[in-house]
């Protein structure tokens, strides 16, 4: 059980204008997954290399349990990392990949042995120890480069895109054994990955990374009800902005005023809404729009609504948007709850 | 196809071996003049001479072995490490440096060594085994460190990375994940520098003095006194390391892993 933490982190090539981490500072607490989500080429899996000890930060600390490990040696460090592309060593078979790590620690044979077959069972993978790895799947491939990381009881997890080489089907199957994995023996994770469903499914907490700096923070609900900014919404698959005013009365746009949370902060801001969180029919905050297109998107349809000349849309269930067709007109209403303002 | 195919094969046989058939007759002939086509008699005689004290062959092949022996590891000591940073890294001066790298190939070995003399002498290596082995490494350390920046192109070095961070310290990766991986280009790159310094004359000759006398300079003495049955027999006995090793290396040249793949597109 260990508290990674990442603080004022950045880290500059020598000849670039620009910093490849910029001042990320980052809490990972004991036993807990948590996704570190951005797309690629933002620096996720340049901060995981410093973590695991292979690149030192221009500045800043990284500490497990409160103390630094910059000076520490990756293979004392305890923090495993797990290459995208799983990295299993070709000339070895999948026993003695999995078994490397304690044979650089002197175990004796007999032990590794032994926790060599119990790991191979907990990735589900028993009797396949005498294979190569050139001779399995790229799902299992996948499971034996996590075993040899799991089986040195690593202080911190480190996994970089696990799912992203894997088939549609295999990537959900690998999820859960990830989750559960990690649920059971309950070590600090990071996660790197550029899909929001993956980091969100998985993760207990998700940090987004966008260019190298941290945007937020938090429980992966929040990326989507309480976005900090425009981009971390689009991100998330956010499509309905509104600029206008918070005052006293509620939201001054070119919409009708409309009902707020309570405590939101006045002054002016951008009022945004989930598409799947739009109500058809008459409630708080009712509006009359024209619909403007339909696209079937398979568990939801998708509509574009124009009210004057403010557009939102609409994401509902296909049987309910079944008999709405564009140039009709219709009665919505925004849920005051479901309403966010991004300063 | 296939005809053709044995056909060239064929040729290529005779064509190494044809050269390789008057020596060997020479060398247990005894006396062959000009018009006849075979020895009237045949002997030992030169074998004898040969493999006896008295001929020097056996310690010149000693001290040649030696030289090539020494000057391959040497070779090999700073020819890894060079190939890996040509191979992986990129920094100021690399094509000046590679270029320099290749020099002693394309520059005649004559006149380098002729300015080597001078340092040499200066230095106090010339005449002494230690000068030869040193300048046997001019015409040596160029296929090494070519061989080997071809192998480090291709290896992935985040195998080594994984390796740390599974808890190997520096040693143990190169131990289990480099070495196994660059073995292959070590043995080919090796064979060749053995190679290559064991045929060396006019180095060995020049920074030598003719104290250090290697098999090649003591057969070209008695092909010039005109014993040709001696001539043979050690001209045998000098191209014998060289076959064992085209038999030994055959495998690692060719084929589906071939240690010269990274020159090609270097």
């Amino acid at each position: 059980m260990t508290n990674l933490s990442l603080q004022n982190l950045t880290l500059r090539y020598p000849g670039t204008a620009a910093d490849t981490i910029a001042n990320l500072s980052l809490d990972v607490p004991s036993g807990s997954l948590t996704a570190l989500l951005g797309p690629s080429g933002c620096g996720k899996t340049t901060t995981m290399k410093i973590i695991a000890g292979l690149l030192a930060p221009t500045s800043g600390d990284v500490t497990f349990d409160g103390a630094s490990i910059l000076q520490t040696p990756p293979e004392r460090r305890g923090a495993v990392m797990v290459f995208q592309n799983h990295l299993l060593f070709p000339q070895m078979t999948v026993a003695e990949n999995v078994g490397f790590g304690l044979k650089m620690r002197h175990v004796p044979r007999a032990q590794i042995a032994a926790r060599v077959a119990e790991m191979l069972t907990l990735v589900q993978l028993p009797d396949m120890g005498t294979r190569r790895p050139a001779d399995l799947s790229g799902g299992q491939q996948q499971r034996v480069a996590l075993a040899r990381a799991l089986i040195v009881a690593p202080r911190v997890l480190l996994l970089d895109e696990p799912l992203s080489n894997l088939d549609a089907h295999l990537r959900a199957e690998m999820r859960d054994l990830i989750r559960s994995l990690q649920q059971r023996l309950k070590i600090t994770t990071l996660f790197v990955t550029h899909d929001q469903e993956e980091a969100v499914a998985l993760a207990d907490h998700v940090a987004l990374m966008l260019d190298g700096r941290l945007r937020q923070h938090g429980a992966p609900q929040a990326f989507y009800q309480r976005p900090v900014d425009q981009t971390v919404a689009q991100f998330f698959g956010g499509v309905n902005f509104v600029p206008g005013v918070v005052t006293a009365q509620g939201f001054a746009s070119a919409l009708p005023t409309l009902m707020l949370p309570p405590n939101l902060p006045s002054g002016p801001g951008t009022l945004t809404i989930r598409p799947e969180s739009i109500r058809l029919g008459a409630g708080e905050n009712a509006l009359q729009a024209q619909v403007t297109d339909r696209i079937f998107r398979g568990t939801q349809t998708r509509l574009h609504l124009r009210m004057g000349d403010v557009a939102l849309c609409a994401d509902l269930p296909p049987d309910q948007a079944a008999s709405i067709t564009p140039g009709s007109d219709l009665t919505i209403h925004l849920p005051p709850t479901a309403l966010w303002i991004i300063p | 196809m296939k005809v053709l195919r044995r056909l060239a094969v064929g040729t290529l046989i005779l064509w190494l071996i044809l050269p390789l058939i008057p020596l060997a007759i020479w060398s247990f002939a005894k006396g062959w003049r000009f018009p006849a086509l075979l020895p009237q008699e045949f002997t030992l005689n030169a074998w004898h001479i040969a493999l006896s004290d008295r001929a020097g062959v056996l310690q010149s092949l000693w001290i040649t072995g030696a030289i090539a022996a020494i000057a391959t590891v040497l070779a090999i000591l700073i020819g890894v490490p060079a190939g890996r940073a040509l191979g992986q890294h990129r920094f100021r001066g690399k094509s000046a440096v590679q270029a320099l790298i290749i020099a002693p190939l394309i520059v005649p070995g004559l006149a380098v060594a002729l300015g080597l003399h001078a340092v040499f002498l200066h230095l106090g290596l010339t005449n002494s085994f230690t000068g030869v082995v040193l300048v046997h490494l001019i015409p040596t350390l160029p296929y090494m460190i070519i061989i080997m920046t071809g192998i480090f192109a291709n290896h992935d070095t985040r195998f080594e990375a994984q390796a740390r961070t599974l808890g190997a310290t520096s040693y143990q990766t190169f131990r289990h994940i480099t070495l196994p991986a660059i073995l292959p280009g070590i043995i080919v790159g090796g064979l060749f520098c053995f190679l290559v310094s064991w045929s060396q004359y006019i180095l060995t000759l020049l920074i030598g003095g003719g104290r250090v006398q290697t098999l090649p300079l003591l057969l070209f003495s008695f092909a010039t006194s005109g014993r040709n049955d001696l001539t043979g027999a050690i001209a045998l006995i000098y191209i014998l390391p060289g076959i064992l090793i085209l038999i030994l290396t055959a495998r690692h040249l060719t084929g589906t892993h071939p240690a010269l793949a990274g020159l090609a597109h270097k």
